[in-house]
Order: structure tokens, then C-alpha cells, then sequence
């Protein structure tokens, strides 16, 4: 067929037109597709009775009184991870921790010392997820999986967690784990907290600074394993009367690599 | 019509290649699946028949407000209180996956994934 200039403008004119056209159809026809639950579906929310309210969550850890009770580190590091059901693999590869114990040489990496005294060299603390004011594991997560929330937890939602490791390659610190495995063959049933979920082979996990405890008014796990040795203080950053506040001013205390300007929101008094 | 008793035995295995699904479902398609309800509470958090259709969303909106959004105040259903949980509230009342659950998701063959992570109470 001869296609002349002039025709195929034509054409390609009323097409355009068409197209448009459609457009504005298909947008009609998609304006019925409103959220699945309107307003009115949804039962109403009961008044506001939630417990704690803070700005910015953060923690100090003394690790003079871990050096003074040795067997304090474990004790936490067992409460955080039968609350939050971690599970125990067998190999060291598989490992995953929320919070653990390590060496002063490896939890701060940038105060390195040619003459450690003794108890800098053989004593340790325990370290967890900073839950950083200017987080790089948020910055590259392609889902939004982890994300800060608006108490300044560093959160994972589980349920969108595509386990890329991104935020693993992310983190100077080393927080986050992942599940190599199906976990739940390896989380002991005699300590399984049944009020926590647990979490499939292919997820990221980390501390989440026991936001479903903070929710119900309770104190995290690891502070409650302390007891009252106030070797973990938990509260606002953002409250000067607070009495984690309080301690910070008493005391001289270091963030870890604080030249990355993650900005940490757990400090420590070593 | 050359080859007719190649084309024929042909046509003979297609159609029964298509049949396969209709004979291999036959025990399957039966009547719908019958529920045990709660015998703890009488009333659910939204009436009936729009749990049926909609608890999924709901589900899924209550899992957005209270990981996403910090929002976990409870639900207000005629003067009681209902956690925003799948865990520690629907499943107070249900208190069997096998039962209730699975029965209609067996049913209509479809597999969610809550229960990978969330923990099923023990049967």
C-alpha cells in the first residue's frame, strides 16, 4: 500500500487523540478502585491510652558493671533472644544475633590502643543495633522494610523484608543477621515466647529496641535482664529530665564510630 | 480425511489432558467447608459477612498501622477492646488454625503467608 505523508499524519493525528481519550476513560473506570476497607469498614479506634511517649529512644550502656559481673552479659543477651525467639544454629555462620558480647577492640575500632590494660583487652560488652539518627541501612533498603518510626526506633517490617542485604552491606556495625535457614526448627520450644512472631529463611532481623514492649509500657528486655544494676539505662534522648539524660551528663561517655556520622542513639561509659 | 486414527487417538489425549484437573478435583469440590466458630464470644470486630470477605485487608491494615505507623491503639467494637493482632487477638477466639483457618484457605486453595512467621496456637 502506498502510504502517503499526508495520510499517515492523519492517522497518526486521530490515533493520538484516541489514546488520549482512553486515558481519561481508563482513569474514570479506575476511580471506583478506592482503598479496599473504607473508613466506615474499619471498627473505631479506642481512646489513647498508649504508655510511653518519646521523641527519640536511646540507651546507655555502662560496661564497668559487665566487666564487674561477668556472667551480667549473658543473661541479658539470653533474655533479648528468648523474648524475640532467636533461634541458636549450630554453626557460627548461620548465626543471628540482636545483641551480643565482644572485645572493646572490636566495638570501637576507631580508639585503638597499642597497650590495652587488662581489663580493656580481656573484659567485654555487649553491643546491638544503634538505632542511628541518620540510619544507612534505611537509606538503601529498596522496600522501605526498615525504616525509622517516629520514636526513633530503626524498625524491620518483616513482611516486606525481600532478603536483598543491602542494609547488611549498609551497617558499619555489623547489627543485622540473616536467616540462612528456616529458623524455627532451631528456636527452643521450652523458652518460645508464643506472643512474638518468628521469622522465615530470607529475612533480615535486628534489635528493634523491643518496640512491641515498649508499646505495652514495659522496659526492653535486655534493660529488665539488668535488673536494678542500671547497667543498661533506657529512655528519651529528646527529654533533659529523662533519667538516661541525666546519666549522659554525669558521665563521659563514647559513641561507637562516631566519625561516620551515623549519629548512635545507644552510648557507652567504658 | 487422511490419518484419521492418528488426528482421532490426537484429539482423544487432548481432551483428556484438559479433563485431568475436572477428575483429579473430584473429591475436592464438595460442599463448602463447615466453620467451628468461638465459643467464648458472640460478636467478631466487624459483622459477619464482612469478616468473610474483608479480613484480609483488615488484616493487612491493622498490620500497616501498627508496624508502620506506631499505631497500636486497640479497636473499640460495642465497648470492648480488641488488640490490633492477629496473634494475641483473633486468634484468643479461634483458637484452632486447623479448624478454622485452614479449612476455608484449603478450600479455596489459597496459601497465605501469616503463619510462616506468626506462631499458630498449639493443636
Amino acid at each position: 500500500m502506498d502510504q502517503k505523508r499526508r495520510n499517515f499524519l492523519k492517522v497518526a493525528g486521530i490515533s493520538t487523540l484516541a489514546g488520549l481519550g482512553a486515558t481519561t476513560g481508563l482513569g474514570r473506570l479506575f476511580e471506583g478502585a478506592k482503598p479496599a476497607l473504607a473508613d466506615n469498614a474499619t471498627p473505631a479506634h479506642a481512646a489513647d491510652n498508649s504508655g510511653v511517649k518519646a521523641k527519640r529512644y536511646g540507651m546507655l550502656i555502662d560496661a564497668r558493671k559487665f566487666r564487674e559481673d561477668p556472667s551480667l552479659g549473658e543473661k541479658v543477651v539470653r533474655a533479648c533472644h528468648q523474648v524475640h525467639n532467636v533461634p541458636e544454629f549450630p554453626e557460627k555462620r548461620d548465626e543471628i544475633k540482636w545483641i551480643w558480647m565482644t572485645h572493646f577492640e572490636n566495638a570501637f575500632p576507631e580508639q585503638p590502643t597499642l597497650y590495652p590494660d587488662h581489663a580493656t583487652e580481656t573484659a567485654q560488652l555487649p553491643i546491638l543495633c544503634n538505632h542511628c539518627d541518620k540510619p544507612p541501612c534505611v537509606r538503601v533498603c529498596p522496600t522501605q522494610a526498615t525504616f525509622r518510626s517516629a520514636d526513633g526506633i530503626v524498625v524491620m517490617d518483616f513482611h516486606r523484608c525481600i532478603g536483598c542485604r543491602f542494609c547488611m552491606a549498609a551497617c558499619p556495625y555489623g547489627s543485622r543477621s540473616f536467616n540462612w535457614r528456616d529458623p524455627r526448627p532451631f528456636i527452643d520450644e521450652s523458652t518460645k515466647n508464643k506472643d512474638f512472631p518468628t521469622r522465615t529463611r530470607g529475612v533480615v532481623e535486628k534489635c528493634n529496641f523491643c518496640a512491641e514492649r515498649l508499646r505495652e509500657g514495659k522496659l526492653p528486655a535486655c534493660v529488665e535482664a539488668c535488673g536494678d544494676t542500671k547497667a543498661i539505662v533506657f529512655g528519651d534522648l529528646n527529654d533533659p529530665t529523662s533519667e538516661l539524660r541525666q546519666m549522659l551528663k554525669q558521665n563521659h561517655t563514647v559513641q561507637r564510630n562516631p566519625s561516620l556520622g551515623t549519629h548512635p542513639s545507644v552510648f557507652y561509659i567504658v | 480425511m487422511y490419518d484419521r486414527v492418528k488426528i482421532s487417538t490426537g484429539l482423544l489425549v487432548v481432551v483428556l489432558l484438559v479433563l485431568i484437573p475436572f477428575f483429579y478435583n473430584n473429591d475436592a469440590s464438595k460442599a463448602a467447608p463447615e466453620l467451628t466458630m468461638p465459643t467464648n464470644a458472640k460478636a467478631c470486630v466487624l459483622p459477619r459477612a464482612e469478616m468473610r470477605a474483608k479480613h484480609m485487608q483488615l488484616l493487612n491494615t491493622w498490620r500497616d498501622e501498627v508496624v508502620r505507623k506506631g499505631d497500636s491503639r486497640p479497636v473499640l467494637v460495642d465497648g470492648k477492646e480488641y488488640p490490633k493482632s492477629l496473634q494475641l487477638n483473633c486468634m484468643e477466639c479461634h483458637t484452632s488454625k486447623v479448624n478454622f483457618c485452614d479449612k476455608c484457605h484449603n478450600y479455596s486453595s489459597v496459601r497465605p503467608y501469616c503463619w510462616d512467621c506468626h506462631l499458630a496456637p498449639v493443636e
